[in-house]
């Protein structure tokens, strides 16, 4: 048999024609194409039974109710809860894409300890016995040196009864320092405990006011409980409530209110005052609700007179006078303030002013009025047990000099710790625990704190996430996130009443995280004595059911508890003196010209949470493209510098130096430019490092004369042409 | 065989196409036999090799006897493929519906053994293969067919609930689905409403069943987004 050429193509020939009356051909076409519509890569959610969870969001302080859709055991879509006191079925884009905090990648998934360099992200897992362990051990030892008080604890909150177990955790070890990150809360309760004279803090009747005036509240841009502040925007447009916002920029808020009132920077407590000097003088006060207005009503009408106030805030008279007489002839007028999204303390001049205009309607505590509102006190737990060491370690004053000598006024000064740890402290610091909070982004001057931590030899994280603070522990001890948990929501945030969200696990714990209540309870029992005295609870699950005692049922059934009856902090304002200080601004105006002003975003999260991913891609590319952050300029300015929009140009301030791109915005005044906070981060996933500049580097603490608080609104800064 | 000699006489020289011109007949014989050795070994290629490559079969984690769970409960298969309170539809049991019966070993089997002592004891959930899983592309409710349409499960799952033991289960290597979509037969033929599940079949029943869907105007019949949403 010879194979030649025809045999071998009559071969080849036959076996084409086999092939194609075999199915071969067809299937591979089919299974092909369906290979190639759905790649099998591709991630698909698995199918399963569908089910809601009730919480409670904790994302900020706003505590807005959530529905959470899952499938099977896992949430795949966070929703507004309808009918809930706060929110009423709304949700933010943070609270939107919360599920990103629970199964991105910035998740702590085990107890750590540092293996490498400080910060240079080399860590062990260990077991939570171990961790405790060594934690234990550091803070026995101390206790035993009679040095309790040399622990410190920095807590995002003290609401609550988490942050209520660190503060009496601190308490117990014997250690006056547990140090709140400073926010408005600090301002709001120094303004109310000014002006009414108890403990307590401003709720806002939002609802049913018929006249908004914001000295800089981003009321649509996060301030207070966002949710309910977008809600009563849609209400006022809806009843056609005039809403003025006095603003150096036109921030989003300003873009949405009946009327924006640009303003110098600063210089709102003064627009504030002149308003009121107009009410006094054309006789538009309500009756009886603030006391001592004769003392101080001859320097309003000479000091805050318009024609003045006109020349330092830029206000024109006729705008000055027409809003006094609005605001004053309204109804129901609600004056606000705290910049934003109200996470930073403020001038007290400034918030008091604000105050006194809300005293001036007689509206105080009345239906669309300012509420004062005597602090939440469900948290009824016996006294810490104190023993010799904690007696003495609580003998020693505050490491943040906070309640004595020039910071009397004030309780948490946490922008004096890098000074203090820098040598000009009364003490070193020997363990420093950080909880729901992450000072080494969102303190001003993030970077001197951060170098500041070098003096301390032990630092502990309970954050849950590998944030910057985080990244400069020793040891993790990572908390569960808030859809894993349990936990008690007091909400303020400006809502006119006593109102308790509970948070509780929507999903088992995904890693192995463990509740920071849980956690201070072990820790407590560990280092024994008077502080296991104080920690006479089984677990936190048994700690929160008892404190909570009979609104606990009402809380497990509907998820939030409010009190519309709760008891107000005093019924009149009493001014005694318009002579508080301003703050000033940092910077010498020779060799800065210009002046930098941070700005919210209720895109970009600023807090101890960082963006997520989802939200993050909703920045607009004029404030962050790629990896470089924009600086906003009024084109004027802009065009003095010879700069133009997109240009790199170096920005400048006192404090740090940062390469910015420029973008040229109407809205904003000449000679003040603008930076969204939130940004530059080092640490979290590849979504949100190294984008943009962190603002708080390039801003410096400024001590408020009258409390040691850092009301730092801005810095002097100049640009230049890279 | 040729070989390189006589293809450079083939070259070389012109008579030799003479002498091969003389092997013609004899050759065309050898060219209908490759023909048909080629058709044959594609054929078998085709039939029956490519099947055997292109699926893969694996085992159940145990056998399953449906014959039997059918025997001992009341409401058919929807004792256990049930509807949920929200109208989907909940295909494989989860372990906590067997454990109501199955908290200890029941019987004697091997399979029984297996399931109890290494998914019930220790709370593991049994990772069944579907047969019957669509591609992720296609929506299909349950709901709409069996409690709209009244259709019966045997329609397009067949006989399973006689089924004794759980066969293996073949899927494609190519796309990762359940040869069931296709069907067991290679050719994509079919006898009864069981045996395939892919488009075709849906298209069929809906143009035959086709009074009520109209949901394309342009076809008068099923618009695509109503399986591929």
């Amino acid at each position: 048999m010879k194979v030649d050429r025809r045999s071998f193509l009559s071969f080849v020939i036959g076996g084409a024609a086999g092939t194609a009356l075999s199915p071969l051909p067809w299937k591979l076409m089919d299974d092909s194409s369906i290979w190639s519509q759905m790649w099998p890569w591709t991630p698909v959610p698995p199918d399963g039974e569908v089910v809601y969870e009730d919480s409670t969001c904790s994302l900020c302080p706003g505590g807005c109710g959530i529905t959470v859709r899952k499938i099977d055991n896992r949430a795949v879509k966070i929703e507004g809860k309808p009918g809930h006191p706060v929110n009423d079925g709304g949700i933010c884009i943070l609270g939107l894409s919360g599920l990103q905090m629970l199964y991105g990648p910035t998740r702590i998934k085990a107890p750590m300890k540092r293996m490498g360099e400080r910060g240079a992200g080399k860590w062990q897992k260990i077991s939570w016995d171990e961790a405790l362990g060594m934690l234990t051990e550091k803070l026995t030892a101390i206790r035993e040196r009679e040095e309790a008080h040399t622990v410190a604890a920095i807590a995002g909150s003290d609401q609550g009864t988490v942050p209520a177990l660190l503060a009496r955790f601190m308490a117990a070890f014997g250690s006056p320092n547990f140090i709140r990150t400073p926010s408005y809360q600090d301002t709001d309760e120094l303004a109310v405990g000014t002006l009414f004279g108890e403990a307590g803090r401003t709720g806002f009747d939002l609802e049913n006011a018929d006249y908004i005036l914001s000295f800089g509240s981003g009321i649509a841009d996060g301030w207070g409980s966002p949710v309910r502040m977008i809600k009563a925007c849609s209400l006022w447009k809806e009843k056609r409530v005039p809403v003025v916002q006095v603003d150096p920029r036109l921030s989003n808020s300003a873009a949405k209110a009946t009327r924006w009132v640009p303003i110098t920077p600063g210089t709102e407590a003064d627009l504030a005052l002149g308003i009121a000097a107009v009410m006094i003088a054309k006789n538009l006060v309500g009756s009886g609700a603030v006391s001592g207005l004769g003392g101080i009503k001859n320097t309003l009408l000479t000091d805050y007179a318009p024609e003045k106030v006109s020349l330092s805030t830029g206000v024109s008279v006729e705008a000055i006078v027409e809003i006094a007489k609005d605001f004053a002839r309204a109804n129901r007028p609600l004056a606000l303030c705290g910049r934003g999204k109200a996470q930073s303390p403020e001038s007290l001049r400034e918030t008091a002013a604000v105050y006194l205009l809300n005293g001036l309607t007689g509206n105080v505590n009345q239906e669309g009025g300012m509420w004062a509102i005597a602090p939440a006190d469900y948290i009824q737990w016996p006294e810490v047990a104190r023993d010799k060491a904690a007696s003495a370690g609580l003998r020693q004053p505050r490491f943040d000099g906070a309640g004595s000598g020039q910071y009397a006024n004030a309780r948490h000064l946490l922008q004096r710790l890098p000074d203090g740890l820098n040598g000009n402290g009364p003490y070193p610091i020997q363990v420093l625990m950080v909880a729901d909070a992450n000072p080494c982004h969102s303190l001003h001057d993030a970077a001197a704190f951060k170098a500041a931590l070098d003096k301390i030899p032990f630092i502990v994280s309970f954050s849950s996430f590998n944030d910057e603070t985080a990244a400069m522990a020793d040891l993790l001890l990572p908390d569960h996130v808030y859809l894993e948990r349990y936990a008690d929501v007091p909400v303020a945030a400006g809502l006119p009443s006593q109102t308790i969200g509970l948070s509780k696990p929507v999903v088992s714990p995904q890693f192995n995280t463990r509740h920071l209540g849980e956690t201070l309870i072990n820790l407590a029992q560990a280092v024994g004595g008077s502080v296991a005295e104080s920690f006479p609870w089984k677990n936190y699950e048994t700690c929160l059911q008892e404190t909570l005692a009979d609104k606990w049922d009402v809380l497990m059934q509907k998820g939030v508890w409010v009190d519309d009856d709760f008891a107000t902090a005093g019924s009149s304002l009493q001014m005694a003196a318009l002579d508080t200080p301003a703050v000033e601004i940092e910077g010498d105006a020779g060799t800065f010209p210009l002046l930098l002003m941070p700005y919210d975003s209720i895109r970009i999260s600023s807090g101890y949470i960082g963006d997520t991913p989802f939200m993050i891609k909703t920045v607009a590319d004029t404030v962050i493209k790629g990896k470089d952050g924009f600086v906003e300029i009024n084109p004027q300015t802009a065009g003095e510098m010879g700069l133009s929009e997109g240009d790199l140009a170096t920005l400048t301030t006192p404090r740090g130096e940062a390469p910015v791109r420029v973008h040229l915005f109407e809205g904003i005044k000449p000679g003040v430019i603008a930076m969204a906070k939130g940004l530059g981060h080092t640490a979290y996933d590849g979504f949100l490092a190294d984008k943009g500049i962190n603002v708080n580097e390039l801003i410096g603490p400024v001590e408020d004369p009258s409390s040691g608080l850092d009301a730092a609104w801005g810095i002097r800064a100049k640009l230049a042409k890279a | 065989m040729s070989t390189l000699d006589e293809k450079a006489t083939e070259v070389m020289d012109d008579d030799s196409a003479h002498a091969k011109g003389a092997n013609e007949s004899g050759a065309s014989g050898y060219i209908i036999l490759f023909f048909i050795i080629g058709f044959a070994a594609s054929m078998v290629l085709g039939w029956v090799a490519f099947p055997k490559l292109l699926y893969s079969q694996k085992q159940q984690p145990f056998s399953f006897n449906h014959a039997m769970h059918v025997a001992e409960v009341n409401n058919g298969c929807e004792s256990c493929h049930f509807f949920r309170d929200d109208g989907s539809f909940s295909g494989i049991p989860k372990l906590a519906q067997c454990t109501g019966c199955h908290d200890e070993t029941m019987g004697e089997s091997e399979a029984e053994a297996t399931f109890v002592e290494q998914y019930v004891w220790e709370e593991r959930e049994v990772p069944w293969y579907s047969y019957s899983r669509q591609p992720d592309c296609v929506f299909f409710s349950h709901a709409a067919h069996v409690v709209g349409a009244k259709m019966d499960c045997v329609t397009c799952h067949g006989h399973i609930g006689e089924s004794e033991s759980s066969r293996p289960y073949e899927y494609n290597r190519i796309t990762g689905y359940s040869r069931d979509i296709w069907g067991k037969n290679i050719a994509g033929l079919k006898k009864n409403s069981w045996d395939r599940m892919k488009m075709d079949d849906c298209a069929q029943c809906h143009k035959e069943a086709g009074i009520v869907h109209t949901s394309s105007v342009q076809t008068k019949r099923d618009a695509c987004f109503v399986c591929h949403k």
